[in-house]
């Protein structure tokens, strides 16, 4: 897609896919039964079914939906330094089983990604393993501890995607304040975790009845929403644009609002976690309900919801945080924070908000594809003649049990155990084929 | 006839318990009183069986009382301590677990420091896991303890007006006896300083008082201890342990006689209690001391045999020495 996104060189596809049904609102197709010719990675037809296989391998999807591929903007290989936990290699192809064509990771790794070296070396290792595209983001401050900014236009020009404490909040506003005027020299958009540690430290789960229930320390949805009025303020003042990462708390929901009103170019990204569940679920104590920003109230939840059907949050991500089983197995406060996402996101997102209702469809493909894909400046992936294939093929009508085997080293979903309806067949990511599903499972 | 082997039972939670259970409990703990007077104060219920207690945090009375439960029993028990066991050496709670459960225990105790060790410990393995008190989470036998003192001394804890006084942020106890009181049938309020009462905790059906005042509309005053080693350096939740004393402290000019005043221990005093008022006829503090002993052995006995008729291994229930002559 552009020079800031990397795969390994994988043979170019050569497909008829015959009979699925588009859905694609940046083309303006909404579920028209069409077959579609890909030849030497790129989508050269698309046409009433029917087409000459003319000896491309034929794949029959009838029954079947075809999507864009998917754009996550936020997830964490674990790469340098934790691969006993996932690498690119493995993280991108849980990426592709999720129907995701191209992932950006986030710098908090060990050691963190803040200089050319770093960069220039996972830049190498997505060249050379990853299966779908994945760009990286370099770190705000050097070691991500708040107090100097890093060399941002050598990393902007090495390759990065952008620029990110997360993991940490960038503490300090004066830092934030020199960071974010910065970020323009570069091209390239803060995506920041927002978190006051003075209104969170210690804490473990939202603070409300559940919390209060359960005698684990609050991490209150105004911990969240405070540093983005906060981080407003500062762009408004400097004139910039920013991303806000995993938006959790209906406050914060209101501040972005507030922003958009005051013409700040606000974007922001919800998790599908934070979009499905809510603090009930973390009321039998297991690790793997447990994530920063945490699952908030039903209140929260809703105001989630509505923003992603009407625009003011305009991307879905996945917040892909893989943990050691022995790390989850711990006691709950013991435990880390962090949940794998990227094969259950848009099963999970299709499940809980398309079938009941709560989102559309097209909404849903427009967060996951367009959204993110302008927050960072990517071409967003497109069901259209003359387009790199970055699509995939679903099964929605067809469950399946979150359980292992994943694809991604780790195993630490909180949607485990429970039935998810949407099976990715087929992903297409950069003109090669990444993922293919073995058979169907019945639902 | 189902031939399935029935689920095993936890008390990891009071809310494990409906009011059945808790009463069921009690009855058998009330049982366990007339063991107590005799001579002889050991009955051979759980000759055979295994109780280990692991416990990851100091703790005398839970400790001593659960040991002692389980030996009046005529249980074989271990007693493991965090120091000095592998768990210096950095063995996971897990690990820890599995290695006990190799010994096939039939109930493992479990006190933790953290929220969710017992939990943890319950998915690991086969043997009965109670809750000695994890962090600030649970502490259900502390709440069968104090139900049973109180249904002592007032024959019974429905329509009671209970006031719970002190730190309830960091206290167990408190999330414990709450539900417990409530499900009890009791009146609860909460009274302490604003950062100590956790934000949403009306939601278990309390009310809520910052006044000190509020504790002389109730039937029981509970009182509970600033937990200074649970709180976070420098996080301000009252200026000083003196204006604490001076606002919240449970004092004689504050309390009646026929009001019924309670404390967990270990007591600070002239913090958040006088000693005028620990001492005092109105106060049960020795009395709940009293009853963890036969409140546990009535646990230890509850979760070994199936309250329906059977134990866990399919045996017929045993009718416990000295229930018979309650």
């Amino acid at each position: 897609m552009s020079e800031r996104l990397f795969r390994a060189p994988a043979s170019p596809a050569d497909l008829l896919i015959r009979g699925a049904r588009l859905v694609d609102p940046g083309v303006g197709v909404d579920g028209q039964r069409l077959d579609v010719r890909v030849r030497s990675g790129r989508i050269a037809e698309i046409g009433a079914p029917g087409l000459p296989a003319d000896g491309a391998d034929a794949i029959d999807a009838e029954g079947l939906t075809m999507l864009p591929g998917l754009v996550d903007p936020h997830v964490h290989l674990r790469t340098p330094g934790d691969e006993d936990e996932e690498d690119v290699e493995s993280g991108s192809r849980a990426a592709a089983a999720g129907g995701f064509a191209a992932i950006l990771a986030m710098p908090n790794t060990d050691p963190v990604v803040d200089c050319r070296p770093v960069l220039e070396s996972l830049i190498s290792t997505a060249r050379s393993s990853a299966v779908v595209a994945v760009g990286f983001f370099a770190a705000i401050s050097r070691g991500q501890r708040g107090a100097e900014l890093v060399d941002m236009a050598d990393l902007a020009d090495c390759g990065a995607a952008g620029f990110s404490d997360d993991g940490h909040p960038v503490e300090r506003a004066g830092l934030m304040r020199r960071a974010l005027p910065y970020s323009r020299v570069t091209g390239l958009r803060l995506t920041l975790h927002e978190e006051d540690p003075s209104l969170t430290r210690g804490g473990q789960m939202h603070e409300g009845a559940v919390s209060a229930g359960l005698g684990l320390h609050g991490w209150p949805s105004i911990g969240e929403s405070v540093m983005i009025g906060r981080d407003v303020q500062i762009a408004r003042y400097e004139g910039v644009g920013l991303h806000i990462c995993h938006v959790s708390a209906a406050e914060s929901v209101a501040e972005l609002r507030r922003a958009r009103d005051l013409g700040v170019e606000i974007t922001a990204e919800v998790t599908p976690h934070h979009l499905c569940l809510t603090d009930e679920a973390v009321r039998g104590l297991d690790p793997n309900t447990k994530m920063n920003p945490p699952l908030r109230a039903e209140t929260d939840r809703a105001a989630l919801i509505e923003a992603l059907a009407d625009g003011a949050i305009s991307c879905v991500a996945t917040d892909h945080a893989p943990h050691r089983a022995d790390e989850k197995e711990q006691p709950f406060q013991q435990a880390p924070f962090g949940v794998i996402g990227l094969e259950t996101a848009f099963p999970a997102v299709y499940t809980h908000l398309v079938e009941p209702g709560l989102v559309a469809l097209e909404t849903v493909v427009e967060r996951m594809t367009a959204g993110p894909a302008a927050a960072f400046g990517l071409v967003p992936p497109r069901l259209a003649v003359g387009a790199p294939a970055d699509l995939a093929l679903w099964d929605l009508a067809a469950a399946f049990e979150v359980r292992p085997p994943y694809h991604s080293r780790s195993h630490n979903s909180c949607f485990a155990g429970s039935l998810l309806r949407g099976v990715c067949m087929l992903t297409v990511a950069g003109g090669a084929v990444a993922h293919r599903a073995v058979r169907a499972v019945a639902g | 006839m189902n031939l399935l082997p029935p689920a095993r039972r936890h008390l990891i939670s009071i809310g494990d318990l409906d009011r059945a259970g808790i009463e069921r409990i009690l009855e058998t703990a009330e049982g366990f009183e007339s063991v107590m007077r005799r001579d002889l104060k050991k009955v051979p219920t759980l000759r055979g069986r295994t109780v280990v207690n692991v416990f990851y945090e100091s703790s005398t009375r839970t400790s001593s009382s659960f040991e002692l439960a389980a030996k009046r029993l005529s249980a074989d028990t271990v007693a493991l301590r965090a120091s000095g066991s592998s768990t210096e050496k950095g063995e996971s709670l897990k690990d820890t677990i599995q290695t006990i459960s190799a010994y096939a225990p039939d109930v493992i105790v479990i006190r933790h420091p953290l929220v969710g060790a017992p939990a943890i410990a319950a998915r690991h393995t086969d043997a009965h896991v109670v809750n000695a008190g994890d962090g600030t989470h649970q502490h259900p036998t502390q709440c069968l303890l104090d139900l049973h003192t109180i249904r002592r001394a007032r024959g019974t804890v429905e329509g009671l007006h209970v006031a719970i006084v002190g730190d309830i942020m960091h206290s167990r106890v408190a999330r414990s006896n709450i539900i417990g009181f409530r499900t009890m049938g009791a009146r609860v309020t909460l009274v302490g300083p604003p950062a100590l009462i956790p934000r949403g905790i009306e939601a278990l059906g309390v009310e809520v008082s910052h006044e000190i005042g509020a504790i002389s509309a109730a039937d029981v005053v509970y009182v509970l201890r600033m937990q200074r080693e649970r709180m976070q350096e420098g996080a301000n939740y009252v200026p000083s342990l003196r204006e604490y004393a001076a606002l919240w402290g449970v004092t004689a000019a504050r309390v009646r006689p026929d009001q019924m005043v309670m404390h967990p221990g270990p007591v600070n005093r002239g913090v958040e209690i006088s000693s005028e008022v620990a001492d005092s006829a109105s106060s049960r503090i020795v009395d709940q001391v009293r009853a963890g002993l036969v409140v546990r052995m009535a646990v230890l006995y509850d979760l070994l045999t199936d309250p329906t008729g059977h134990d866990a291994r399919g045996a017929l229930r045993a009718v416990p020495a000295g229930l018979e002559v309650a």
